[in-house]
Order: structure tokens, then C-alpha cells, then sequence
């Protein structure tokens, strides 16, 4: 006579690579806020202003003759969706700053279409953060905020701004678009930082 | 396909702030100043919550996010809503 005692057998493990709350999907959803920008890549810069308001800009030709790194990493939507194993292609965000005279602790994602996030400087720093120009092999599509999206996978993806054109460096934290209507301000996934309190 | 509706796509969102149906109200845009019905606004749905955009110069207008037990309503990029009440 066997003896099954409930729970046992078909307990569900959550899938450890996915954070609380998320599922997965293996397709790459494509959320908007607004209408697509169409940036043609030889049209395309990027400025890094600091507190000072000093501003230095580099095209896309000045990115693509910067070493870039390939990166596999899994990205966490806070719409709930995860998606494992993606591949990027982008040059550190910590190599447009090498040079640059800061005392900032925080910083704004600019983006064409007006799109704005505010991430902590020490979270694009390090291999943590990427100016990405392509994915999974091609150029990143407008729908997935080509030509250059800023990538910083170890927080929810709104923090990884679409048609990135910019970073304003800030010596106080301020709101983005999505935090100031609710979002977190840090929006880390595996502490579930959806909205603010959480 | 990142496809736009229209701003009755807001009328389920908005009844549980407000206790009247705003897609009838009229909003005007802080962008431009133009003034139509909030069901005639542009409506970005596929999104950490919902984002409408004035019709004449797509600048955020209103948007709602709707947390588990929360709701926020920014209303910033509206000059006034001019809601119809029945007369006194
Ligand atoms: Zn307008």
C-alpha cells in the first residue's frame, strides 16, 4: 500500500531564476507610452550632461568604435513578464564617464519622445549597465528603442530606457516618468519594488 | 503594432477615482491648449499603466497607474477638466 501524503508529489517549485511575481515568456513583448521615435542611427547622439551643466556628446560612430562587451542577460518587466538569456551587444555606461568631472549620486535617462527614468549613478556603473545597440544579433529595432537603448537588466526594465539620447547627472534623486505616477524610485525585481513603498 | 486607442479606454480606470464618467468630460492640453472629450484622447495601454496623449500635439495630457491597492492619477500635462453636472 502506498502512502502519498499530500503536497508532496506536486508541489510546484517557483523557477529560482525568475523573481516574486514574474512569469516567463519566451516571446519579447512591446510596451509603449507614446508614439515610436524614428532616430536614423547617423542621425543619433548621446550627451552626458554632469550638475555643472558640462555636456559631452558622442554619435553613433564615435559608440561603434568603442569596445563593446556581448552580454547575456535575463530582463524583468514590471508588467510581470521575464524573459531569460537575452543577448545584447553595447558599450559600459561607465566608459562615457571615465572622463567626466562628477559629484553626482544620481542620474536622469533621457530618451527621444521625452521619456525620462532616474537610476542611482552606482547602478550604471561597473558591468551592470550598457549603452546597447544591438540584440540577439541585429540592430535593436525602433519598437525595442533602437538604435541605442540604455540596458541596466538588475532592475525592472522601465529603468532601461528606450531611444536613449542622454544622461543628466544629478547630486539629489528626482523622478522619472513612470516614478512620478507611482513607480518605485529604485525598482529592484527581486525585492519586488514595483510601486513606491513597496 | 504598438497600436494607440481611444480615451474610452480610460472610462474604467477613471470610475473608480471619480464617481462621474470622465471620458465625457472635456480636457484641454497644457502642450497646446487644444480642448476635446477625454474619449478622444490617445491612449497607450500596452504599458506600466495607461498614458493619454492630446490628439493635436501628443504630449502626455493624463495617466493612470493602477497598483494592487492603489491608484495614481497625474493630471499635469491638463490645463482643467471641465466636467458637465446637472444644474442646481
Ligand atoms: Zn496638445
Amino acid at each position: 500500500m502506498a502512502i502519498v501524503s499530500p503536497g508532496f508529489h506536486g508541489r510546484r517549485r517557483a523557477d529560482p531564476d525568475l523573481p516574486p511575481g514574474q512569469y516567463l515568456t519566451t516571446d519579447f513583448p512591446v510596451l509603449s507610452a507614446g508614439p515610436t521615435p524614428r532616430v536614423p542611427a547617423d542621425r543619433w547622439q548621446f550627451t552626458v550632461t554632469t550638475e555643472t551643466g558640462a555636456a559631452t556628446t558622442w554619435t553613433w560612430a564615435d559608440l561603434t568604435a568603442m569596445p563593446a562587451r556581448d552580454v547575456t542577460v535575463d530582463i524583468h518587466c514590471v508588467t510581470k513578464w521575464s524573459k531569460l538569456g537575452t543577448t545584447w551587444r553595447g558599450v559600459p555606461v561607465s566608459a562615457f564617464l571615465e572622463d567626466v568631472d562628477t559629484a553626482a549620486d544620481y542620474a536622469m535617462a533621457h530618451s527621444y519622445g521625452g521619456y525620462t527614468t532616474n537610476l542611482p549613478l552606482d547602478d550604471l556603473l561597473d558591468d551592470q549597465a550598457w549603452v546597447a545597440y544591438r540584440y540577439d544579433g541585429d540592430d535593436i529595432t525602433p519598437e525595442h528603442g533602437g538604435p541605442v537603448r540604455l540596458l541596466v537588466p538588475h532592475l525592472y526594465f522601465w529603468k532601461s530606457a528606450k531611444w536613449l539620447r542622454g544622461l543628466t547627472l544629478m547630486l539629489e534623486d528626482s523622478p522619472g516618468f513612470w516614478e512620478t505616477a507611482g513607480y518605485h524610485d529604485y525598482g529592484d525585481p527581486w525585492r519586488e519594488q514595483r510601486y513606491q513603498g513597496d | 503594432m504598438t497600436a494607440s486607442v481611444d480615451g474610452n479606454a480610460l472610462a474604467g480606470a477613471l470610475r473608480e477615482i471619480f464617481a462621474v464618467d470622465v471620458t465625457a468630460a472635456v480636457v484641454r492640453c497644457c502642450g497646446c491648449g487644444q480642448a476635446g472629450a477625454v474619449a478622444q484622447l490617445t491612449v497607450w495601454a500596452h504599458a506600466p499603466g495607461l498614458v493619454a496623449r492630446c490628439p493635436g500635439c501628443s504630449d502626455v495630457v493624463l495617466r493612470v497607474v493602477r497598483g494592487p491597492d492603489r491608484a495614481w492619477l497625474d493630471l499635469r500635462g491638463t490645463v482643467a477638466l471641465e466636467v458637465a453636472l446637472p444644474a442646481e
